[in-house]
Protein backbone atom coordinates (compact mmCIF):
# COMPACT_ATOMS: atom_id res chain seq x y z
CA UNK A 1 0.00 0.00 0.00
CA UNK A 2 1.47 3.62 -1.08
CA UNK A 3 1.57 6.30 1.40
CA UNK A 4 -0.84 8.54 -0.25
CA UNK A 5 -3.05 5.24 0.33
CA UNK A 6 -2.29 5.18 4.05
CA UNK A 7 -3.18 8.52 4.93
CA UNK A 8 -6.33 8.14 2.58
CA UNK A 9 -7.61 5.43 4.97
CA UNK A 10 -7.11 8.11 7.66
CA UNK A 11 -8.95 10.32 6.41
CA UNK A 12 -12.51 11.11 8.38
CA UNK A 13 -15.61 12.27 7.27
CA UNK A 14 -18.69 13.37 9.23
CA UNK A 15 -21.87 11.70 6.90
CA UNK A 16 -25.41 12.89 7.68
CA UNK A 17 -27.19 9.61 7.89
CA UNK A 18 -30.21 10.65 9.63
CA UNK A 19 -33.04 13.76 9.26
CA UNK A 20 -35.81 14.79 11.08
CA UNK A 21 -37.40 18.29 12.15
CA UNK A 22 -40.19 19.61 13.56
CA UNK A 23 -41.01 23.12 11.43
CA UNK A 24 -43.53 25.45 10.84
CA UNK A 25 -43.66 23.96 6.76
CA UNK A 26 -43.89 20.57 8.29
CA UNK A 27 -43.09 17.89 10.44
CA UNK A 28 -42.27 15.06 8.53
CA UNK A 29 -39.42 15.06 5.66
CA UNK A 30 -42.13 14.52 2.89
CA UNK A 31 -44.07 17.39 4.38
CA UNK A 32 -40.86 19.81 4.45
CA UNK A 33 -39.19 18.32 0.81
CA UNK A 34 -42.83 19.08 -0.43
CA UNK A 35 -43.32 22.47 1.25
CA UNK A 36 -39.62 23.53 -0.07
CA UNK A 37 -40.77 22.79 -3.82
CA UNK A 38 -43.91 24.06 -3.64
CA UNK A 39 -42.74 27.48 -2.04
CA UNK A 40 -45.37 27.11 0.89
CA UNK A 41 -45.03 29.44 3.68
CA UNK A 42 -45.26 28.49 7.18
CA UNK A 43 -45.96 32.39 8.56
CA UNK A 44 -49.40 33.38 10.32
CA UNK A 45 -50.52 36.16 12.81
CA UNK A 46 -50.81 35.37 16.21
CA UNK A 47 -53.24 36.75 18.13
CA UNK A 48 -51.93 36.68 21.06
CA UNK A 49 -48.92 38.93 19.93
CA UNK A 50 -51.55 41.04 18.54
CA UNK A 51 -53.24 41.35 22.35
CA UNK A 52 -50.05 41.63 23.48
CA UNK A 53 -49.26 44.98 21.80
CA UNK A 54 -46.35 43.66 19.64
CA UNK A 55 -45.45 46.43 16.90
CA UNK A 56 -45.24 42.74 14.49
CA UNK A 57 -47.84 39.85 15.20
CA UNK A 58 -45.95 37.71 12.24
CA UNK A 59 -44.69 34.28 13.61
CA UNK A 60 -43.91 30.80 11.72
CA UNK A 61 -46.20 28.65 13.51
CA UNK A 62 -45.44 24.28 14.25
CA UNK A 63 -49.24 22.55 13.72
CA UNK A 64 -50.08 19.09 13.73
CA UNK A 65 -46.92 18.65 17.34
CA UNK A 66 -48.70 17.20 19.90
CA UNK A 67 -46.35 17.15 23.05
CA UNK A 68 -48.60 15.15 24.71
CA UNK A 69 -46.88 12.07 23.25
CA UNK A 70 -44.07 12.97 24.96
CA UNK A 71 -44.61 11.43 28.83
CA UNK A 72 -45.29 13.84 31.73
CA UNK A 73 -42.47 12.83 33.67
CA UNK A 74 -40.08 13.97 30.64
CA UNK A 75 -42.54 16.81 29.92
CA UNK A 76 -41.65 17.80 33.45
CA UNK A 77 -37.69 19.23 32.35
CA UNK A 78 -38.49 19.74 28.91
CA UNK A 79 -39.82 22.97 27.53
CA UNK A 80 -40.82 24.04 23.75
CA UNK A 81 -37.47 24.00 22.10
CA UNK A 82 -36.40 20.85 23.80
CA UNK A 83 -39.80 19.34 23.51
CA UNK A 84 -38.98 19.70 19.70
CA UNK A 85 -35.84 18.66 19.56
CA UNK A 86 -37.07 15.64 20.88
CA UNK A 87 -39.10 14.45 18.79
CA UNK A 88 -36.76 16.14 15.74
CA UNK A 89 -34.09 13.57 17.55
CA UNK A 90 -36.25 10.31 17.64
CA UNK A 91 -37.00 10.93 13.59
CA UNK A 92 -33.85 11.79 12.76
CA UNK A 93 -32.68 8.37 14.56
CA UNK A 94 -35.39 6.58 13.05
CA UNK A 95 -34.18 7.87 9.76
CA UNK A 96 -30.72 6.98 10.20
CA UNK A 97 -31.67 3.36 11.85
CA UNK A 98 -29.76 3.76 14.70
CA UNK A 99 -30.92 1.99 18.09
CA UNK A 100 -30.44 3.14 21.62
CA UNK A 101 -27.90 0.37 21.85
CA UNK A 102 -25.92 2.51 18.82
CA UNK A 103 -25.87 5.62 20.78
CA UNK A 104 -24.31 4.09 24.17
CA UNK A 105 -20.87 3.78 23.47
CA UNK A 106 -18.55 6.80 25.06
CA UNK A 107 -18.02 7.83 21.37
CA UNK A 108 -22.01 9.35 20.54
CA UNK A 109 -22.38 12.59 21.57
CA UNK A 110 -25.46 15.39 21.35
CA UNK A 111 -24.54 18.81 20.50
CA UNK A 112 -26.98 21.26 20.00
CA UNK A 113 -27.45 25.19 18.62
CA UNK A 114 -30.42 27.02 21.26
CA UNK A 115 -29.77 30.50 22.67
CA UNK A 116 -32.73 30.96 24.74
CA UNK A 117 -35.69 29.41 26.95
CA UNK A 118 -37.29 32.33 28.03
CA UNK A 119 -40.87 31.01 28.70
CA UNK A 120 -40.00 28.70 32.19
CA UNK A 121 -37.92 31.47 33.42
CA UNK A 122 -40.55 33.92 33.18
CA UNK A 123 -43.10 31.70 34.79
CA UNK A 124 -40.79 30.30 37.19
CA UNK A 125 -40.30 34.40 38.24
CA UNK A 126 -43.98 34.81 37.99
CA UNK A 127 -44.67 32.18 40.52
CA UNK A 128 -42.18 33.33 42.71
CA UNK A 129 -43.03 37.02 42.89
CA UNK A 130 -46.94 35.98 43.11
CA UNK A 131 -46.50 33.42 46.15
CA UNK A 132 -43.58 34.91 47.71
CA UNK A 133 -41.19 32.08 47.87
CA UNK A 134 -39.62 29.70 45.24
CA UNK A 135 -41.06 26.57 46.99
CA UNK A 136 -44.04 26.32 44.17
CA UNK A 137 -41.59 26.51 40.95
CA UNK A 138 -40.91 22.04 41.91
CA UNK A 139 -38.08 20.83 40.52
CA UNK A 140 -38.35 20.62 36.60
CA UNK A 141 -38.20 24.25 36.05
CA UNK A 142 -34.67 24.56 36.55
CA UNK A 143 -33.83 21.63 33.22
CA UNK A 144 -36.25 23.49 31.22
CA UNK A 145 -35.43 27.08 32.03
CA UNK A 146 -31.22 26.69 30.73
CA UNK A 147 -29.80 27.33 27.77
CA UNK A 148 -28.54 23.96 27.29
CA UNK A 149 -32.37 22.36 28.26
CA UNK A 150 -31.75 20.38 24.79
CA UNK A 151 -28.91 19.02 24.96
CA UNK A 152 -29.20 17.72 28.73
CA UNK A 153 -32.84 16.35 28.26
CA UNK A 154 -31.90 14.62 24.84
CA UNK A 155 -28.44 13.03 26.54
CA UNK A 156 -30.21 11.60 29.56
CA UNK A 157 -32.82 10.36 27.54
CA UNK A 158 -30.88 8.75 25.08
CA UNK A 159 -28.37 7.55 27.12
CA UNK A 160 -25.30 8.83 25.92
CA UNK A 161 -22.43 9.00 26.92
CA UNK A 162 -19.59 11.17 25.21
CA UNK A 163 -19.95 15.07 24.23
CA UNK A 164 -23.16 17.08 25.57
CA UNK A 165 -23.40 20.64 25.31
CA UNK A 166 -25.59 23.28 24.27
CA UNK A 167 -23.72 26.19 21.40
CA UNK A 168 -24.93 29.61 21.90
CA UNK A 169 -24.33 31.75 18.94
CA UNK A 170 -27.46 33.85 18.21
CA UNK A 171 -28.74 33.15 14.91
CA UNK A 172 -25.64 30.94 13.91
CA UNK A 173 -25.98 28.50 16.80
CA UNK A 174 -27.24 25.54 14.91
CA UNK A 175 -24.47 26.35 11.93
CA UNK A 176 -21.69 26.53 14.84
CA UNK A 177 -23.44 23.22 16.25
CA UNK A 178 -23.25 21.46 13.22
CA UNK A 179 -19.37 22.20 12.51
CA UNK A 180 -18.58 21.51 16.00
CA UNK A 181 -20.16 18.44 15.91
CA UNK A 182 -18.63 17.59 12.52
CA UNK A 183 -14.99 18.54 14.06
CA UNK A 184 -15.49 16.02 16.45
CA UNK A 185 -16.07 13.28 14.31
CA UNK A 186 -13.08 14.75 11.76
CA UNK A 187 -10.78 15.13 14.53
CA UNK A 188 -11.53 11.14 15.76
CA UNK A 189 -13.19 12.48 19.12
CA UNK A 190 -16.75 11.28 18.74
CA UNK A 191 -17.88 8.67 15.92
CA UNK A 192 -21.57 10.00 16.29
CA UNK A 193 -23.21 13.38 16.90
CA UNK A 194 -26.60 14.11 17.08
CA UNK A 195 -26.96 17.61 15.95
CA UNK A 196 -28.93 20.26 14.80
CA UNK A 197 -30.79 23.31 16.48
CA UNK A 198 -33.81 24.23 18.30
CA UNK A 199 -35.96 27.73 18.90
CA UNK A 200 -38.77 28.57 20.75
CA UNK A 201 -41.84 30.39 19.29
CA UNK A 202 -43.86 31.20 22.38
CA UNK A 203 -44.11 35.09 22.27
CA UNK A 204 -42.86 35.30 25.64
CA UNK A 205 -39.56 34.62 23.57
CA UNK A 206 -39.79 37.39 20.97
CA UNK A 207 -40.83 40.24 23.12
CA UNK A 208 -37.15 41.86 23.21
CA UNK A 209 -36.55 41.00 19.77
CA UNK A 210 -40.09 42.45 18.80
CA UNK A 211 -38.71 45.92 20.61
CA UNK A 212 -35.63 46.28 18.38
CA UNK A 213 -38.27 46.90 15.47
CA UNK A 214 -36.52 44.61 12.73
CA UNK A 215 -39.42 42.45 12.20
CA UNK A 216 -41.61 42.98 8.80
CA UNK A 217 -45.09 44.69 9.77
CA UNK A 218 -46.70 43.48 6.44
CA UNK A 219 -49.50 41.34 8.58
CA UNK A 220 -52.19 41.97 5.68
CA UNK A 221 -49.86 39.40 3.71
CA UNK A 222 -48.26 36.80 6.09
CA UNK A 223 -46.90 35.32 3.71
CA UNK A 224 -45.76 37.03 1.62
CA UNK A 225 -43.63 39.37 4.71
CA UNK A 226 -40.64 37.61 5.08
CA UNK A 227 -39.10 38.43 1.24
CA UNK A 228 -35.30 37.82 1.56
CA UNK A 229 -33.11 40.02 -0.84
CA UNK A 230 -36.60 41.56 -2.42
CA UNK A 231 -36.44 45.20 -2.65
CA UNK A 232 -39.36 45.44 -0.64
CA UNK A 233 -38.30 43.43 2.09
CA UNK A 234 -39.17 45.08 5.62
CA UNK A 235 -37.92 42.92 7.86
CA UNK A 236 -37.61 39.16 9.37
CA UNK A 237 -40.65 36.85 10.75
CA UNK A 238 -39.46 35.06 13.57
CA UNK A 239 -39.66 31.29 13.54
CA UNK A 240 -38.72 28.38 14.97
CA UNK A 241 -39.59 24.33 15.77
CA UNK A 242 -36.06 21.83 16.03
CA UNK A 243 -34.12 20.36 13.05
CA UNK A 244 -31.93 17.23 13.87
CA UNK A 245 -29.33 15.69 12.03
CA UNK A 246 -27.33 12.61 12.51
CA UNK A 247 -23.75 13.12 11.84
CA UNK A 248 -21.41 10.06 11.59
CA UNK A 249 -18.10 8.95 10.35
CA UNK A 250 -17.93 8.16 6.84
CA UNK A 251 -16.77 4.58 7.08
CA UNK A 252 -18.59 4.05 10.66
CA UNK A 253 -21.86 4.54 8.08
CA UNK A 254 -20.70 2.99 4.87
CA UNK A 255 -19.75 -0.40 6.87
CA UNK A 256 -23.03 -0.48 8.30
CA UNK A 257 -24.78 0.17 5.03
CA UNK A 258 -26.55 3.45 6.35
CA UNK A 259 -27.99 6.06 3.77
CA UNK A 260 -25.73 8.58 3.20
CA UNK A 261 -27.36 11.79 2.25
CA UNK A 262 -24.09 13.80 2.22
CA UNK A 263 -21.10 15.30 4.05
CA UNK A 264 -20.75 17.96 5.72
CA UNK A 265 -16.95 18.83 4.12
CA UNK A 266 -15.92 22.36 5.44
CA UNK A 267 -16.94 24.96 8.27
CA UNK A 268 -15.57 28.61 8.50
CA UNK A 269 -16.19 30.82 11.83
CA UNK A 270 -15.28 34.08 11.58
CA UNK A 271 -16.08 37.10 14.01
CA UNK A 272 -16.87 40.75 12.38
CA UNK A 273 -15.10 42.27 15.46
CA UNK A 274 -17.39 45.77 15.08
CA UNK A 275 -18.79 47.11 17.80
CA UNK A 276 -22.40 47.17 16.36
CA UNK A 277 -24.29 44.06 17.35
CA UNK A 278 -26.98 44.19 15.26
CA UNK A 279 -25.43 45.34 12.07
CA UNK A 280 -23.37 42.64 10.33
CA UNK A 281 -19.92 44.37 8.06
CA UNK A 282 -20.25 41.77 5.14
CA UNK A 283 -16.27 41.01 6.28
CA UNK A 284 -17.05 38.20 8.81
CA UNK A 285 -19.11 36.77 6.80
CA UNK A 286 -16.57 36.89 3.60
CA UNK A 287 -14.14 35.49 5.46
CA UNK A 288 -16.38 32.29 7.25
CA UNK A 289 -16.94 31.59 3.61
CA UNK A 290 -13.40 31.19 2.02
CA UNK A 291 -12.74 29.43 5.14
CA UNK A 292 -15.39 27.10 5.01
CA UNK A 293 -13.99 26.07 0.94
CA UNK A 294 -10.77 26.35 2.23
CA UNK A 295 -11.59 23.75 5.03
CA UNK A 296 -13.69 21.31 2.43
CA UNK A 297 -10.78 21.64 0.27
CA UNK A 298 -13.55 22.63 -2.84
CA UNK A 299 -13.64 25.73 -5.55
CA UNK A 300 -16.55 27.94 -5.50
CA UNK A 301 -17.02 26.72 -8.85
CA UNK A 302 -17.60 23.72 -6.91
CA UNK A 303 -21.11 25.14 -5.04
CA UNK A 304 -24.57 24.32 -6.98
CA UNK A 305 -26.19 26.28 -4.76
CA UNK A 306 -26.34 28.67 -2.01
CA UNK A 307 -28.48 28.35 0.91
CA UNK A 308 -28.17 32.46 2.04
CA UNK A 309 -28.54 33.36 6.00
CA UNK A 310 -30.84 36.47 4.34
CA UNK A 311 -33.10 37.22 6.52
CA UNK A 312 -35.29 39.55 4.55
CA UNK A 313 -33.81 42.73 6.53
CA UNK A 314 -32.69 45.55 4.84
CA UNK A 315 -29.06 45.55 5.73
CA UNK A 316 -28.32 42.03 6.45
CA UNK A 317 -29.32 40.92 3.06
CA UNK A 318 -27.06 43.46 1.21
CA UNK A 319 -24.42 42.76 3.15
CA UNK A 320 -24.74 39.21 2.55
CA UNK A 321 -25.49 39.47 -0.94
CA UNK A 322 -22.10 42.14 -1.64
CA UNK A 323 -20.21 39.06 0.11
CA UNK A 324 -21.65 36.23 -2.05
CA UNK A 325 -21.06 38.41 -4.85
CA UNK A 326 -17.85 39.11 -4.33
CA UNK A 327 -17.18 35.50 -4.05
CA UNK A 328 -19.26 33.78 -6.32
CA UNK A 329 -20.41 36.87 -8.83
CA UNK A 330 -23.69 36.16 -10.42
CA UNK A 331 -23.81 32.37 -11.63
CA UNK A 332 -24.57 30.09 -8.78
CA UNK A 333 -28.14 30.16 -7.92
CA UNK A 334 -28.87 31.50 -4.33
CA UNK A 335 -31.91 31.22 -2.46
CA UNK A 336 -32.90 31.81 1.68
CA UNK A 337 -35.58 29.52 2.74
CA UNK A 338 -36.17 32.14 4.95
CA UNK A 339 -38.95 32.96 2.76
CA UNK A 340 -40.69 30.32 3.41
CA UNK A 341 -40.14 29.06 7.09
CA UNK A 342 -39.41 33.00 8.37
CA UNK A 343 -35.88 33.49 10.56
CA UNK A 344 -35.84 30.14 12.23
CA UNK A 345 -33.23 32.09 14.64
CA UNK A 346 -31.18 29.55 16.98
CA UNK A 347 -32.54 26.71 14.45
CA UNK A 348 -31.51 27.97 11.81
CA UNK A 349 -28.29 27.08 10.75
CA UNK A 350 -29.04 23.65 11.24
CA UNK A 351 -32.12 23.54 9.53
CA UNK A 352 -31.41 25.08 6.45
CA UNK A 353 -28.50 22.18 6.18
CA UNK A 354 -31.40 20.02 6.05
CA UNK A 355 -33.12 22.11 4.12
CA UNK A 356 -30.30 21.60 1.48
CA UNK A 357 -29.74 18.11 2.03
CA UNK A 358 -33.44 17.71 1.30
CA UNK A 359 -33.40 19.11 -1.75
CA UNK A 360 -30.31 17.23 -2.90
CA UNK A 361 -32.38 13.76 -1.93
CA UNK A 362 -35.13 14.51 -4.29
CA UNK A 363 -33.15 16.86 -6.83
CA UNK A 364 -34.35 20.15 -7.09
CA UNK A 365 -33.37 23.88 -5.32
CA UNK A 366 -35.79 25.67 -3.06
CA UNK A 367 -37.29 28.94 -4.57
CA UNK A 368 -36.45 32.17 -2.62
CA UNK A 369 -40.24 33.11 -2.66
CA UNK A 370 -41.43 36.74 -2.50
CA UNK A 371 -38.71 38.09 -4.93
CA UNK A 372 -39.46 40.44 -7.44
CA UNK A 373 -36.30 42.29 -7.75
CA UNK A 374 -33.32 43.17 -5.82
CA UNK A 375 -32.91 47.18 -4.44
CA UNK A 376 -30.59 49.24 -6.87
CA UNK A 377 -28.01 49.02 -4.21
CA UNK A 378 -27.79 45.60 -3.96
CA UNK A 379 -24.86 43.43 -5.48
CA UNK A 380 -25.88 41.21 -8.30
CA UNK A 381 -26.30 37.69 -6.99
CA UNK A 382 -28.61 34.97 -8.95
CA UNK A 383 -31.68 34.73 -6.40
CA UNK A 384 -34.13 31.95 -8.02
CA UNK A 385 -37.58 32.12 -7.57
CA UNK A 386 -38.99 29.05 -8.10
CA UNK A 387 -38.38 25.23 -7.58
CA UNK A 388 -34.80 24.31 -9.93
CA UNK A 389 -34.83 20.88 -11.25
CA UNK A 390 -30.48 20.00 -10.11
CA UNK A 391 -29.08 17.31 -9.15
CA UNK A 392 -26.90 19.18 -6.82
CA UNK A 393 -23.36 18.06 -5.76
CA UNK A 394 -22.33 20.59 -3.41
CA UNK A 395 -23.89 23.40 -1.46
CA UNK A 396 -22.99 26.27 0.87
CA UNK A 397 -24.99 27.08 3.79
CA UNK A 398 -24.67 30.67 5.79
CA UNK A 399 -25.39 31.57 9.43
CA UNK A 400 -24.57 34.92 10.80
CA UNK A 401 -25.97 36.09 14.73
CA UNK A 402 -25.77 39.09 16.22
CA UNK A 403 -22.38 40.07 17.52
CA UNK A 404 -21.33 39.39 14.29
CA UNK A 405 -20.50 35.78 14.74
CA UNK A 406 -20.62 34.37 11.29
CA UNK A 407 -20.41 30.49 10.39
CA UNK A 408 -20.63 28.96 7.11
CA UNK A 409 -21.05 25.42 6.30
CA UNK A 410 -19.94 23.33 3.37
CA UNK A 411 -22.05 20.13 2.22
CA UNK A 412 -20.85 17.39 -0.51
CA UNK A 413 -23.75 15.41 -1.62
CA UNK A 414 -21.15 13.43 -3.99
CA UNK A 415 -19.13 11.90 -1.84
CA UNK A 416 -18.88 8.86 -3.66
CA UNK A 417 -17.38 10.54 -6.69
CA UNK A 418 -15.52 13.66 -4.61
CA UNK A 419 -11.83 13.26 -5.75
CA UNK A 420 -10.61 11.57 -2.86
CA UNK A 421 -7.09 11.88 -4.17
CA UNK A 422 -7.52 15.42 -2.69
CA UNK A 423 -8.27 14.20 0.75
CA UNK A 424 -4.72 12.27 0.83
CA UNK A 425 -4.51 14.53 4.49
CA UNK A 426 -7.00 15.92 6.31
CA UNK A 427 -7.29 19.47 4.29
CA UNK A 428 -5.88 22.56 5.94
CA UNK A 429 -7.33 25.29 7.12
CA UNK A 430 -5.71 28.70 4.63
CA UNK A 431 -5.48 31.48 7.31
CA UNK A 432 -7.16 35.36 5.32
CA UNK B 1 -62.76 12.98 51.30
CA UNK B 2 -62.58 9.28 52.77
CA UNK B 3 -59.04 7.53 52.99
CA UNK B 4 -59.38 5.34 50.08
CA UNK B 5 -60.36 8.44 48.07
CA UNK B 6 -57.11 9.78 49.17
CA UNK B 7 -55.45 7.14 48.40
CA UNK B 8 -56.79 6.66 45.16
CA UNK B 9 -56.20 10.30 44.60
CA UNK B 10 -52.56 9.79 45.32
CA UNK B 11 -51.87 7.42 43.17
CA UNK B 12 -53.54 8.63 40.43
CA UNK B 13 -51.03 11.66 40.93
CA UNK B 14 -48.42 9.24 40.64
CA UNK B 15 -49.14 7.19 37.87
CA UNK B 16 -50.45 10.03 35.70
CA UNK B 17 -47.38 12.89 36.52
CA UNK B 18 -44.79 10.14 37.49
CA UNK B 19 -44.97 6.88 35.26
CA UNK B 20 -45.67 4.61 37.94
CA UNK B 21 -46.58 1.60 37.55
CA UNK B 22 -50.38 0.69 39.15
CA UNK B 23 -49.94 -2.47 40.33
CA UNK B 24 -46.62 -1.18 42.12
CA UNK B 25 -48.51 0.96 44.13
CA UNK B 26 -48.73 -1.15 47.36
CA UNK B 27 -48.54 0.81 50.89
CA UNK B 28 -45.40 -0.68 52.01
CA UNK B 29 -43.26 0.18 48.40
CA UNK B 30 -40.23 2.07 48.55
CA UNK B 31 -40.71 5.22 46.71
CA UNK B 32 -37.21 5.00 45.08
CA UNK B 33 -36.17 1.20 45.52
CA UNK B 34 -39.54 0.30 43.85
CA UNK B 35 -41.49 2.76 42.59
CA UNK B 36 -38.01 4.48 40.61
CA UNK B 37 -38.49 7.52 41.71
CA UNK B 38 -35.84 10.22 42.48
CA UNK B 39 -35.06 13.38 44.53
CA UNK B 40 -36.10 15.74 41.63
CA UNK B 41 -39.49 14.00 41.81
CA UNK B 42 -39.76 14.29 44.83
CA UNK B 43 -39.68 18.22 44.59
CA UNK B 44 -42.62 17.85 41.98
CA UNK B 45 -44.70 15.17 43.78
CA UNK B 46 -44.57 17.29 47.07
CA UNK B 47 -46.04 20.51 45.21
CA UNK B 48 -48.32 18.36 43.30
CA UNK B 49 -49.41 17.17 46.49
CA UNK B 50 -50.33 20.41 48.23
CA UNK B 51 -52.33 21.77 45.12
CA UNK B 52 -54.12 18.50 44.69
CA UNK B 53 -55.03 19.01 48.43
CA UNK B 54 -54.39 22.15 49.49
CA UNK B 55 -51.96 21.70 52.39
CA UNK B 56 -48.39 22.43 53.26
CA UNK B 57 -45.92 19.59 53.23
CA UNK B 58 -42.74 21.05 55.74
CA UNK B 59 -39.63 20.34 53.73
CA UNK B 60 -38.34 17.61 57.01
CA UNK B 61 -41.43 15.76 56.72
CA UNK B 62 -41.05 15.41 52.72
CA UNK B 63 -37.48 14.70 53.29
CA UNK B 64 -38.89 11.65 56.31
CA UNK B 65 -40.97 10.00 53.05
CA UNK B 66 -39.22 6.62 52.40
CA UNK B 67 -42.52 4.97 51.58
CA UNK B 68 -45.95 5.41 49.73
CA UNK B 69 -47.29 5.17 52.92
CA UNK B 70 -45.40 8.16 54.09
CA UNK B 71 -47.08 9.92 52.21
CA UNK B 72 -50.95 8.45 52.36
CA UNK B 73 -50.15 9.30 55.98
CA UNK B 74 -49.05 12.66 55.72
CA UNK B 75 -51.10 14.09 53.49
CA UNK B 76 -54.39 12.57 55.00
CA UNK B 77 -53.26 14.19 58.65
CA UNK B 78 -52.32 17.39 56.92
CA UNK B 79 -55.76 17.40 55.27
CA UNK B 80 -57.14 16.81 58.35
CA UNK B 81 -55.74 19.34 60.59
CA UNK B 82 -56.87 21.79 57.27
CA UNK B 83 -60.30 20.37 58.29
CA UNK B 84 -59.82 21.61 62.09
CA UNK B 85 -58.45 24.49 61.47
CA UNK B 86 -61.49 24.94 59.24
CA UNK B 87 -63.97 24.31 62.43
CA UNK B 88 -62.10 26.54 64.98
Amino acid sequence: MSGADDRKSDVRRAAITGLGAITCIGNTLDEIASSLRAGRSGIVVDEDRRRMGFRSALTGRITGFNPSEISPKKLRTMCEPAQYAYSAARGALADAGLTADDLHGERCGVIFGNDSTVKPAVESVDITRNQGETHFIGGGHIFRSMNSTVTMNLGGILGVRGANWTVSAACASGAHAVGQAMMLIRSGLQDVVITGGAQETNWESMTGFDALGVFSTRESEPERASRPFDAERDGLVPSGGAACLILEELGRARARGARIYGIVRGYGFASDGARHLAQPTGDGALRAMKMALADAAMNRDEMDYINAHATSTPVGDHVEAQAIAELFGEDVPVSSTKSMTGHECWMAGASEVLYTALMARDGFLAPNVNFSRLDDECPRIRVITEAIPCRMRAALSNSFGFGGTNAALVLDFEPATRHEAGDAAPPRRKSE
Amino acid sequence: MTTEELIQQVNEILIEGFEVEPDLLRPEASLVDDLGLDSLDGVDIVVAMEKAFGCRIEEAEARAMRTLKDIYDSVERLVADLGERGKS
